[in-house]
C-alpha cells in the first residue's frame, strides 16, 4: 500500500468513530428529550448522565477529523472547502446551537425543557446534513468555476439519493444510540431503562438495515461508478449482514440487564459498521470527491506526512492513560451511574 | 473576485475569530485561576478559596461550551473561507494544528474528571486534573498562535506552481515569531482574566445589601485577581516590548503602521494618540515624546526606524491600526495602574481596616474585566489588520486565499444572528444561575474571624 492509502485508511477510520461517537451523542440528546416528559424518566436520565461528559471528547474528533484532512490531502480540502461553503457553515451553526443550548439546559433548571428540546432537535438534524457530504464525494453536483469547483445546491437537493442518505444517516443515529444506551443502562443495572432501549433496538435494527437497501439501490441508480466498485466487495457486504443478525439475535437473547449476551450484539454490530464502511470506503477509491479529487493528486508532501504520523503516534500515547481514566470513571462506572 | 466577496469573508471570519477569543481567552486563564485557588485552599485550608474554584469552575463550564464551539467553527471556517490558504497550511504548517487537537483532548477529558467526578477523586487528583485543564488550554493557545506567526514570518517552504516545495515543517513551526507572540498572547490573556473576575467581586462589593460575610469572600477574592491581574500585567508590558523590538526586525511596516512611521525616521518619537493621514503623511495631533519610539525599537534614542516609505503604497496596512495599537497600550497601562492602585490601598489602610477599597475604587476596578477584553480584542484586530494585504506575509495576499463559493453575505448575517444569541443565551444563563445559588448558599453562615490574607503582598 501506498503512503496515500494509508493516508485513507486512517481518514477513514476517524470518520467510523465519529460516526459512531457523534451518533451516540446526538441520538442521546435526543432520547434524553424524548422521554423528558414520560414516566419512565429513569431511560432520560441515563441519557443525560451518558451526555454529560462525553459530547466534548466527539467533538474533538470531529475538528481531528478537519485536521488530518487538511494534512493529510491538503489538495483535496482546497477543493472541498470550496464546496462545502454553504452546508459546512450550516452543520457548524446547528453543531453550536445543539451543544450550547443542550449546556445552558444543564445550567438553568427553569428553562431545562425548551433548551433540551432545541437541542435534541437540531441533534437530530446534524447527522442529516453530515450525511449530504456522502452524495456530494459521489459526483455530480459540482461545476468548474475557474480554478475551482462549487457546489450546485440545487441539484443536490433535487436528488433522491440525498434524502436516502440523510434517512440513513438519521436512522443509524437512532440506532446505535439506543443500542448503546441500553448497554449503559446494563452497566447501571437500571431494568426499565434497560427494556425501554432495548425494545427499540428490536425495531429500529431491520428499519436501518431496509433503508440501507434502498440507500444502496439508489446509489446503483445515481452514480454507475460507485455501484461498480461496490459490487465488487460484495463479500464484504455479506459479512456485515451477517455481524448485524448475529447482533439483533445476541440482542434479542438478553431480557435482563443482568445478561451478557447484549455486550456481544454491540458489538457485533459496531463490526457490522466497520465492515460495512470499510466496504463503502474501498469501492470509493481512489476518489475523495468523484472524479475531480483522488487520493493520490491530493496528497501531502512525503516530509509533511512523516512528521504528522510522528505526532499522532505521540500523541495517542500520551493521551492512552487519561482515556483509561475517564472511561474508568464514567463509562463503566457504576456508582457515576445511579447518582441521582 | 469582487471585492466585496474578499470584505465579506474577512467580515465573517473576523467576527467568528474576535467572538471566540473572548472565550478562548477565559477559557485559557479560568483554570489557572482554578488551579490557583484549590492550592491555596490546600496551603492555608480557608474554605473561601475552595468555594471560588467551586463558583469559577460552575461558570466555566458554560463558557467553556461556547469557546469550544466558537473554536470548531473557527477550525472549520478557515477550510470553508479559506481554501487556498489551507491548502498551504496543510502542507507546510499543518502540525501545529495536529498537536493542538491532543491539547484539546486532554483539556477535555480531565475537564470532565474535574467537574463531573470532582466528588469521587482526592483533592490532591482534582488539583493535578484542574493544572491539566490549564495546561492543555495554555497549550491550545500556544499551538493555534503559533499557526498565526507563521502568516506573519512564514518559513520553511518555497511555492512552485502553487505547490509548496523544498518543506520542512519543523522550521515552519519554530518560526521568528514564535517566541516573542506566543509568550505576549498567553501572558496577557493570564492578565486579563483574573480583571474579569475582579469585576465580579468589586460588582459584589458595592451591593448595599451586602453580609460581612460574603463582604470578607468577595475581598479575599478581589485581592487574589488584582495581584495576579497586576502581576501578569506588568510581565505584558514587558513581553509586549519585546514583541514591537521583533517587529522592528521582521516586520517594520506593521511596526510603522502601529506607530504612525510615515518616514524612515532617525530618533523617532512616540506618538500616542492622533490621526494618522495618509494624504499629508502626517499624524494630526496626538502626544509627541522625542526618540522614544527608537528606543523602544532598536534600545537606542537615536537608532533608526523604518517607517512605511520603505514599502509601496499600495501594500499599506490600514492605517487604524495605529488607534487599535494606542487603545491595546492604553488599556494595559490603566489595567496596571489599578493593580498598583489596589495594592497601595491594601498595604496603606489593612492594618486600620479589614476592607481597604473605597467605594469609589470598586466601581473602577468594575471597568476593569471590559477593559481587558477590549485590548485583548483591539491587540488581535491590530496584529490581523496590519499583516493586510497578505494572509501569509509575503507570499499568499487575501484576495488570493479567499474562497471561491457564492453565499458568503447570507453566512455571514446567519452567524451574526448566532452569536448575538450565543451573548445573549450565555449572560441569561449564568446570571440565572448564579441569581438561584447565591454565594451564602455556599459559605459557611456566621461571621468567621479573618484568617491570615495570602494575597496581595
Ligand atoms: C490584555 C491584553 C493586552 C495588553 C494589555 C497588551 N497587549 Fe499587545 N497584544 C495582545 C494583548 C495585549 C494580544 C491580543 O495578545 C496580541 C494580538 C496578537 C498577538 O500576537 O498578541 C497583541 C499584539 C501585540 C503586538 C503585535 C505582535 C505581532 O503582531 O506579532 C505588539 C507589538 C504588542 N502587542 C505590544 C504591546 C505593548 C508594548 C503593550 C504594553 C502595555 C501591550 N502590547 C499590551
Ligand atoms: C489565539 C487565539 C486563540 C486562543 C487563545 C484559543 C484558545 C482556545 C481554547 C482555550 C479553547 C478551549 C479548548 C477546549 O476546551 O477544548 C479553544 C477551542 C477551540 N479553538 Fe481556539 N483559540 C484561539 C484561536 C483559534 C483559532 C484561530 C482556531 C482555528 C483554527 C481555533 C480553533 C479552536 C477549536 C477547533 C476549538 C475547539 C476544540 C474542541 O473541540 O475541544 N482557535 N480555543
Ligand atoms: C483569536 C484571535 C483572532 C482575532 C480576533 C482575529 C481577527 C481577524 C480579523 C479581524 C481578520 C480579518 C482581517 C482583515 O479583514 O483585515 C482575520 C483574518 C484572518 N485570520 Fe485572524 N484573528 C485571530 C487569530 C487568528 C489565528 C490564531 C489565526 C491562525 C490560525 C488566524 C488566521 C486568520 C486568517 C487565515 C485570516 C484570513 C486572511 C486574512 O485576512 O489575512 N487568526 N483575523
Amino acid at each position: 500500500m501506498t503512503d496515500a492509502t494509508w493516508a485513507a485508511v486512517l481518514l477513514w477510520t476517524l470518520v467510523f468513530i465519529y460516526a459512531i461517537a457523534g451518533s451516540i451523542d446526538f441520538g442521546s440528546g435526543f432520547w434524553a428529550l424524548f422521554y423528558f416528559k414520560r414516566t419512565d424518566v429513569k431511560a432520560a436520565m441515563i441519557a443525560s448522565r451518558y451526555l454529560s461528559p462525553l459530547w466534548e471528547v466527539t467533538n474533538v474528533f470531529l475538528v481531528l477529523f478537519a485536521v488530518s484532512l487538511v494534512v493529510l490531502f491538503p489538495h483535496a480540502a482546497f477543493t472541498l472547502g470550496n464546496m462545502l461553503l454553504v452546508p459546512g457553515n450550516l452543520i457548524l451553526i446547528l453543531l453550536t446551537i445543539r451543544t450550547v443550548f443542550m449546556v445552558y439546559a444543564h445550567t438553568s433548571e427553569r428553562f431545562a425543557y425548551p433548551l433540551k428540546f432545541i437541542s435534541g432537535i437540531t441533534g437530530l438534524l446534524i447527522p442529516a446534513l453530515l450525511l449530504t457530504v456522502f452524495p456530494i464525494a459521489q459526483g455530480g453536483f459540482s461545476q468548474r468555476v475557474g480554478d475551482h469547483y462549487i457546489l450546485s445546491l440545487s441539484a443536490l437537493f433535487s436528488s433522491p439519493a440525498t434524502y436516502t442518505y440523510v434517512a440513513l444517516g438519521i436512522l443509524s443515529e437512532l440506532f446505535l444510540s439506543s443500542l448503546f444506551l441500553g448497554d449503559y443502562s446494563r452497566v447501571a443495572d437500571d431494568r426499565s431503562a434497560f427494556i425501554t432501549y432495548r425494545r427499540q433496538v428490536l425495531w429500529l435494527g431491520p428499519v436501518t438495515i431496509i433503508v440501507a437497501f434502498i440507500c444502496l439501490w439508489s446509489i446503483s441508480a445515481t452514480a454507475p461508478w460507485l455501484r461498480h466498485g461496490l459490487i465488487l466487495q460484495g463479500s464484504w457486504f455479506v459479512l456485515s449482514g451477517t455481524l448485524f443478525l448475529l447482533g439483533m439475535a445476541m440482542v434479542l437473547l438478553a431480557r435482563k440487564p443482568t445478561d451478557f449476551s447484549y455486550r456481544i450484539g454491540v458489538i457485533a454490530i459496531v463490526l457490522q459498521y466497520l465492515m460495512a464502511m470499510f466496504a463503502y470506503g474501498r469501492a470509493h477509491m481512489p476518489y475523495l470527491v468523484y472524479p475531480i479529487v483522488s487520493i493520490y493528486d491530493s496528497f501531502t508532501n512525503a516530509e509533511m506526512f512523516r512528521a504528522a504520523i510522528m505526532v499522532l503516534i505521540i500523541g495517542i500515547a500520551i493521551l492512552f492513560p487519561g482515556f483509561i481514566w475517564f472511561w474508568r470513571l464514567f463509562l463503566e462506572n457504576k456508582a457515576y451511574l445511579q447518582k441521582s | 473576485m469582487p471585492l466585496n466577496h474578499v470584505v465579506l469573508a474577512r467580515s465573517l471570519f473576523g467576527t467568528s475569530l474576535a467572538f471566540h477569543i473572548i472565550f478562548a481567552t477565559l477559557g485559557v486563564g479560568i483554570p489557572l485561576l482554578v488551579a490557583v485557588a484549590e492550592i491555596t485552599y490546600a496551603l492555608t485550608r480557608d474554605s473561601d478559596y475552595a468555594i471560588m474554584a467551586k463558583r469559577w469552575t460552575r461558570g466555566f463550564t458554560v463558557i467553556l461550551a461556547v469557546s469550544i464551539t466558537t473554536g470548531t467553527i473557527v477550525a472549520l471556517q478557515l477550510s470553508l473561507l479559506w481554501p487556498r490558504f489551507m491548502q498551504v497550511v496543510g502542507q507546510v504548517i499543518a502540525l501545529p494544528f495536529l498537536i493542538e487537537v491532543f491539547a484539546f483532548f486532554i483539556e477535555a477529558v480531565f475537564m470532565s474528571i474535574y467537574v463531573y467526578a470532582a466528588d469521587r477523586i482526592p483533592h490532591k487528583w482534582r488539583i493535578l486534573s484542574v493544572s491539566f485543564v490549564a495546561i492543555g488550554a495554555a497549550m491550545s493557545a500556544l499551538l493555534i498562535t503559533d499557526a498565526n506567526s507563521f502568516m506573519n514570518t512564514p518559513r520553511g517552504f518555497r511555492m512552485e506552481n502553487g505547490r509548496a516545495v523544498d518543506v520542512h515543517p519543523w522550521l515552519a513551526v519554530f518560526n521568528p515569531a514564535l517566541p516573542t507572540q506566543d509568550t505576549h498572547v498567553l501572558i496577557s490573556a493570564y492578565m486579563a482574566v483574573p480583571f474579569v473576575l475582579a469585576t465580579i467581586a468589586a460588582n459584589a462589593l458595592v451591593r448595599r445589601n451586602i453580609s460581612s460575610r460574603e463582604r470578607e469572600h468577595h475581598t479575599k477574592a478581589l485581592m487574589l485577581t488584582l495581584f495576579l491581574g497586576g502581576f501578569f500585567g506588568i510581565l505584558t508590558a514587558i513581553s509586549g516590548d519585546l514583541s514591537g523590538k521583533f517587529l522592528a526586525k521582521y516586520q517594520p511596516a506593521k511596526l510603522a503602521v502601529a506607530e504612525g512611521l510615515f518616514h524612515t525616521t532617525k530618533a523617532a518619537p512616540l506618538i500616542i494618540g492622533g490621526w494618522p493621514d495618509a494624504s499629508t503623511q502626517q499624524v494630526i495631533g496626538g502626544l509627541r515624546i522625542p526618540g522614544v519610539l527608537s528606543f523602544l525599537a532598536t534600545d537606542r534614542f537615536d537608532g533608526v526606524v523604518k517607517g512605511l516609505d520603505t514599502i509601496p503604497k499600495s501594500l499599506w496596512p490600514p492605517l487604524i491600526s495605529h488607534e487599535l495599537f494606542d487603545t491595546m497600550v492604553g488599556l494595559g497601562t490603566l489595567l496596571i495602574l489599578i493593580a498598583v492602585i489596589g495594592w497601595l490601598f491594601k498595604t496603606i489602610r489593612m492594618r486600620k481596616t479589614q476592607y481597604p477599597f473605597p467605594k469609589w475604587y470598586l466601581f473602577i476596578v468594575m471597568l476593569s474585566g471590559i477593559m481587558a477584553i477590549g485590548a485583548i480584542e483591539c491587540g488581535w484586530l491590530y496584529a490581523e489588520l496590519s499583516r493586510q494585504p497578505w494572509t501569509i506575509y509575503g507570499i499568499m495576499r487575501t484576495a488570493e486565499a479567499v474562497t471561491g463559493a457564492p453565499y458568503v453575505g447570507t453566512m455571514f448575517i446567519l452567524f451574526i444572528l448566532l452569536y448575538a444569541l450565543l451573548t445573549i443565551g450565555t449572560i441569561s444563563v449564568l446570571r440565572a444561575y448564579f441569581l438561584r445559588h447565591p454565594l451564602a448558599n455556599d459559605i459557611e453562615p456566621g461571621p468567621i474571624r479573618p484568617r491570615k490574607v495570602v494575597w496581595l503582598p
